[in-house]
């Protein structure tokens, strides 16, 4: 047993004296140090933003989306096969990874054990997915969906089972959380008035939740109309001058064509390029702003 | 009380029993559980439940306890709901009176760590064993919450939900919400709103509402988890009119904090407490089971007396 004793372990500064005044330096260089980064990459996305402006505006025309490209009149062309390609892309994403993507979160979230090894390792999973480099959902979709078992060839449909694949644990994540913050309450409400787990899911906490889950997949779509890398590998590489019949035509998108449109000699291609990417950025902006609203319009206060 | 051949049938998964009222096939049911409560009303001294293994009784639990994990949370309940009545479950916080109330119609099956003990009858049957359906068991023993939670629609859709998913074929789906609203005494303030979104309704409304969906299935028993705390006095003064009338057609087992409430309203009360064990745990237990009046006016157990003049003043 020590001695008892009312004395601090250490000397502490009398709270009286006016001591306070050395300013700490280490949260001072913090500070700086934070606002320096902050700083730094807002005007990196204000060089970005303002370049693409000065570079696309003059070529943001009605012919950008009423031609297609062309190495003979580039002064006059457009990119209409690749914004046909684009909305193919996209629909043939939609139709493939919204329906898994709920599916499996009505699965993790309204029936699946937590207690369960396989369900805790389904879940692990689908975190993991999110941070896999989009090429490697390129080369898979090659291998299985281009070639392989289902041999489809480079079309528009294997453009979509790529992105799908890419943006379906975005929307996984997105629609448990919606299906969160549906209320305890309601489901018990439903279950004690007999309902069962599916009609209760189904009438109930799906149509509380479903401002959230479009929300979410608007971004993950956004998410995906942006990339090419993975396209790159299922076939979106060529010089397109036709709009795609459909999912299983050749294709081009949006992000690819102003990679081929910049490699091309002729000075109007890359102005082309630009206006391209100007035209991207926009329906990017217009994608987040619409996610946006639907999440403040829609929110429902419990 | 082993003897209830159409119910324990019909009961069965594999059993398609339409959600209508009790008909012909129950009259004689009804005659048999008459006789049971004629005898039991007439004996002299109501045998205290928790020397009656099995009573006759709408709803009966034997030897119930619950754990939460490791947790026994409550334990040894033994009690007998009789029909049309209105029993109240009274106690101080952490007894456990609302977690045997949420047992009687295995809502306590949604949480993961809850785990039931000892048996529990409806009409007979354990509740618990193999081939009993649980959505028909809450179809037939309904629940109004503590907190009023309408589904976020219309004040039609919200007493027409459970007829709907309960595959109910009314002649008139119209007739059911007005006579469900009519039984919640709710249908003069909200009939020429039918269309409009139930959370607009007052809270007080709203727990009407909540009431009027549940007797809308038609159950048998309707289970009420303190359904005033969350509301005024006049809200609750109406709420407690509604029960007495219910209990012509309903069994009703209600939670509440409120004795006066429990005093009345209800005809039986059953006084739980939580006492701590050595290492600190709280353990719920059944104390007293008896008729309000008799709980009341001449409580057996010590322990009842001081919680009811405890707080009476």
């Amino acid at each position: 047993m020590t001695s008892q004793s009312i004395d601090p372990p250490v000397a502490r500064p009398d709270l009286s004296t006016d001591n306070k005044t050395k300013p700490d330096i280490g949260s001072v260089v913090f500070a700086a140090a934070l606002w320096a980064c902050l700083v730094v990459s807002c005007l990196f996305l204000l060089a970005v933003l303002g370049a693409i402006l000065v570079e696309g505006l003059s070529r943001l025309d009605w012919a950008l989306i009423s031609e297609q490209p062309s190495r003979l009149r580039p002064e006059t062309s457009g990119v209409q096969s690749a914004i046909f390609g684009t909305l193919w892309v996209m629909l043939g994403t939609i139709v493939l990874a919204l329906p898994v993507g709920i599916a499996g979160a009505i699965y993790l979230e309204e029936y699946a054990d937590n207690t369960r090894w396989w369900n805790r390792l389904i879940e692990l999973n689908i975190q993991n997915l999110v941070a896999v480099p989009t090429i490697i959902y390129g080369i898979l979709t090659l291998a299985f969906v281009v070639r392989g078992p289902l041999s489809i060839g480079p079309v528009a449909l294997a453009g979509s089972a790529a992105l799908a694949l890419l943006i379906l644990p975005v929307i996984i994540i997105t629609t448990r959380e919606a299906l969160r913050a549906v209320p305890r309450d309601i489901r018990d409400a439903s279950l004690a008035l007999g309902a069962s787990q599916w009609q209760t899911t189904w009438r109930q906490v799906l149509p509380s939740a479903v401002s959230g889950i479009a929300t979410g997949t608007i971004l993950a779509l956004s998410r995906a109309i942006g990339e090419a890398a993975p396209l790159i590998l299922v076939g979106a590489t060529v010089f397109v001058t036709v709009n795609p019949d459909g999912v299983l035509d050749r294709y081009t998108v949006l992000p690819v064509q102003i990679f081929n449109l910049v490699k091309l000699p002729e000075a109007d291609n890359v102005k082309l390029a630009w206006a391209t990417i100007l035209l991207l950025m926009i329906i990017l902006l217009a994608m987040n702003a619409l996610a946006i609203w639907m999440r403040n319009r829609f929110q429902r206060r419990w | 009380m082993t003897d209830h051949p159409h119910f324990q049938k019909d009961f069965l998964m594999n059993e398609s029993t339409p959600a209508t009222l009790p008909t012909a096939a129950s009259a004689d049911l009804d005659e048999q559980d008459k006789a049971l409560l004629a005898k039991l009303n007439t004996r002299k001294v109501p045998t205290p439940p928790s020397q009656t293994k099995v009573s006759a009784g709408m709803i009966t639990t034997e030897d119930l306890g619950v754990s939460y994990g490791d947790f026994l949370a409550v334990a040894g309940v033994n009690l007998a709901f009789q029909r049309h009545e209105i029993t109240a479950l009274i106690g101080p916080s952490g007894c456990g009176k609302s977690t045997v109330l949420r047992c009687l119609n295995r809502m306590n099956d949604l949480v993961p760590s809850a785990r039931v003990h000892g048996t529990i009858r409806f009409r007979g049957t354990d509740i618990h064993q193999d081939g009993v359906d649980v959505i028909e068991l809450r179809r037939r023993v309904g629940m109004v919450f503590q907190k009023p939670n309408p589904f976020p629609k219309s004040i039609y859709d919200n007493v027409a939900y459970g007829p709907r998913v309960t595959g109910m074929k009314p002649a008139s789906m119209d007739d059911v919400v007005e006579e469900a609203l009519r039984g919640a005494a709710l249908w003069e303030e909200v009939k020429d709103k039918l269309k409009q979104n139930a959370t607009g309704l007052s809270g007080g409304q709203q727990q009407r509402l909540c009431i009027a969906r549940t007797i809308a299935t038609r159950p048998e028993v309707i289970l009420m988890d303190e359904p005033c705390s969350a509301l005024d006095p006049i809200a609750t003064a109406k709420i407690e009119d509604l029960m007495v009338g219910l209990a012509e057609q309903f069994t009703i087992i209600i939670v509440t904090h409120n004795m006066q409430q429990a005093a009345r309203v209800s005809h039986r009360t059953a006084f739980f407490t939580a006492e701590a064990d050595e290492h600190g745990k709280r353990l719920g237990k059944l104390v007293e089971y008896t008729t309000t009046e008799a709980l009341f006016s001449n409580p057996e157990d010590p322990r009842t007396e001081a919680y009811i003049s405890g707080r009476f003043g």
